[in-house]
């Protein structure tokens, strides 16, 4: 009888195994899901580069005059924070702690040299209308920051990820930024498209409203500070309405009979 | 029974800021009359403009605020710094010139940092200077004085050339500007300016029509006008006497030395006195009890330092007249001065803390 039950409970016992696997790879896959989820939201809203962490507000400020600009360099920024994530993250076991800031800031500048080599050869327009911007890529904060903060403790696939995710929020502020300077102070979205993505591009561009003069505030810098101030602004007021519908009260009051001696 | 104790001051004279803003826009009356008499309706018209568009941006920022929005926007702040933003504006610059500048003046300068009591700049020189910055063309359009344009200027061709660019004959802001002999006029301060580097000496320049028998046609009696305002505010106590008669005085100071070094290059110091915005700057800007400087001795230093900034700028800076970037400037450092010059507390001695 033994013998015959031995294989059906090890049977058993593998199916509870297999059961036991299976139930934690899922577990595994939706912590896995939950964690890139979370990821997803950091980057591009509850910890967004731009509007939270204020970080890179140098070229972030300098070169949003247009959405092109804004585009070109939210693009190279995004590739050369993916890939110095994944660098930085691939070798995270054997950078001494101790020297690790300067050789993160040689992985990136690698990486700025190589972006900024491509646009020279590809776009050479926009790489012109950036100008100091683009090197300077090496010295943005929200770069080495990332390298620091996450890719440095984390896996290279969510510290991909995290780039991505990280560049994304980072681009679409510029973007923002570049599309309501470039409405005010030009009337246009997508003026000189052609130089970043070649002459077909030219059909981008839109004319929103005729300007007879230059809205010269909106195009200098503190028509970036004070656009950046109101991108702010509506984003704590967005953050504090979704607050707001989430409270529930559940205080309960209770009454009690107040014993004063004037009474 | 206990002894209410409070701090100084303890004398107060219960006057309420509706009753002191509309203090100070009467005084601003002779200046703008006589404004009128020289320029003709524009600024009337520009400040009419301000004034609506000033009242409509407090009302919907207060609504948004969700503050007292009769008790805030009645107060007269806001009409005050529409009406001191029309009078700096050029007489027949068009009309989204004042409606910009007024809605930066009221909705970023003053409501977005907390309204009255709470900006630290002069939301009327904020909303100027960001319009000449912006708009420096349609800012330095400057009409000159009735006299000597060709078109008549009357309220119906002022109203059309605001809001059209024409008037009604069709003469352009450009034409209107234009003497007989195709010379095109600007303030007596520009063409200062510029008469002194292109080589002219000061004596050759002021033969141009634009400068009349004494300092500087029409703008010798706006200056005038509101140089008697502001005696009429100082003596109702509604202003310091201490910051205009420093601005005054340092700017005399400033330009007597580079008059008596160079005459040939300089203006005189009645001429720096009663051209621009020197008697609107030193009564009504510079005095804002909000932006300024609190204490004597420090209502004393601003003072000086903005004279002394509009000389630099009127003679060395790129542009003709310096009095908006001058009191935005001493803005920003009049709580540092305040911080250094804090009266002595009664019965303490000097320097004890």
């Amino acid at each position: 009888m033994s013998n015959e039950i031995a294989p059906q409970q090890s049977h058993d016992v593998e199916n509870a195994d297999e059961q036991a696997l299976l139930t934690q790879a899922s577990a595994a896959s939706a912590a896995r899901k939950a964690e890139y989820k979370e990821l997803a939201i950091q980057g591009l809203w509850k910890n967004n580069p731009g509007l939270v962490q204020l970080l890179g507000l140098c070229p972030l400020l300098a070169v949003t005059s247009t959405v092109t600009n804004a585009l070109g360099l939210g693009l190279a920024t995004l590739l050369v924070l993916i890939c110095s994530n994944i660098t930085v993250s691939a070798i995270r076991r054997w950078v001494p702690k101790e020297i690790r800031i300067p050789i993160f800031v040689l992985i990136i500048a690698a990486f700025v040299t190589c972006v900024q080599l491509i646009m020279n050869a590809f776009t050479y327009g926009i790489y012109q209308s950036l100008g100091i911007f683009l090197p300077l890529i090496v010295t943005n904060c929200a770069i080495i920051g990332r390298a620091e903060a996450y890719a440095s403790k984390n896996p290279v696939g969510k510290s991909a990820f995290d780039g991505l995710m990280m560049g994304l929020g980072f681009t679409i502020i510029l973007l923002l930024l570049g599309v309501i300077r470039e409405v005010l102070g030009q009337g246009t979205i997508f003026d000189g498209a052609n130089l970043l993505f070649g002459d077909w591009a030219s059909v981008l561009r839109i004319e929103v409203m005729q300007l007879d003069s230059q809205f010269l505030l909106a195009i200098l810098p503190p028509g970036a500070f004070i656009a950046m101030g109101i991108l702010i602004a509506l984003k704590n007021a967005i953050d504090n309405h979704i607050k707001a519908k989430k409270v529930v009260h559940t205080e309960q009051v209770i009454e009690r009979v107040r014993v004063n001696f004037d009474s | 029974m206990a002894f209410w104790i409070a701090s100084s001051p303890h004398n107060h004279n219960h006057t309420k800021t509706p009753n002191l803003m509309r203090l100070v826009m009467y005084a601003t009356l002779p200046g703008v009359l006589a404004q009128w008499y020289f320029f003709g309706w524009g600024n009337l018209i520009h400040i009419g403009l301000a004034m609506t568009t000033a009242l409509l941006c407090e009302y919907t920022v207060l609504s948004l605020r969700k503050k007292p929005i009769t008790h805030e926007l009645l107060d007269g702040s806001g009409l005050l710094t529409a009406l001191l933003l029309g009078i700096c504006l050029p007489a027949l610059a068009p009309w989204w010139i004042s409606v910009i500048g007024t809605m930066f003046a009221i909705v970023i300068a003053k409501q977005l940092y907390g309204g009255l009591g709470h900006n630290p700049f002069n939301p009327a020189m904020v909303g100027y200077v960001m319009l000449l910055v912006s708009f420096p063309l349609q800012m330095t359009q400057w009409q000159p004085p009735l006299s000597l344009v060709t078109v008549d200027l009357n309220f119906i061709n002022t109203l059309t050339t605001i809001f059209t660019g024409f008037t009604i004959d069709g003469y352009s802001v450009e034409q209107v500007r234009t003497t007989i002999d195709g010379i095109t006029m600007a303030t007596p301060l520009d063409t200062l300016k510029t008469n002194i580097s292109l080589g002219l000496t000061v004596l050759e320049s002021i033969s141009n029509p634009v400068f009349g028998n004494n300092f500087s046609l029409g703008w010798e009696w706006v200056n005038a006008g509101f140089l008697l305002g502001g005696l009429f505010l100082i003596s109702k106590k509604a202003i310091a006497w201490q910051t205009p008669v420093s601005f005054l005085l340092s700017l005399f100071i400033c330009s007597l030395i580079g008059f008596s070094l160079s005459p040939d290059s300089s203006a005189s110091t009645m001429f720096h006195w009663f051209s621009g915005a020197t008697m609107l700057g030193a009564f009504f800007i510079l005095t804002d009890p909000v932006s300024g400087a609190t204490s004597n001795r420090g209502r004393f230093i601003v003072g000086l330092l903005a004279g002394l900034l509009v000389y630099l700028i009127r003679t060395t800076g790129g542009y003709p007249d310096g009095v908006a970037f001058a009191v935005l400037l001493c803005n920003m450092s009049a709580p540092l001065i305040d911080q250094y010059t804090r009266p002595r507390t009664y019965g303490h001695l000097k320097g004890d803390k």
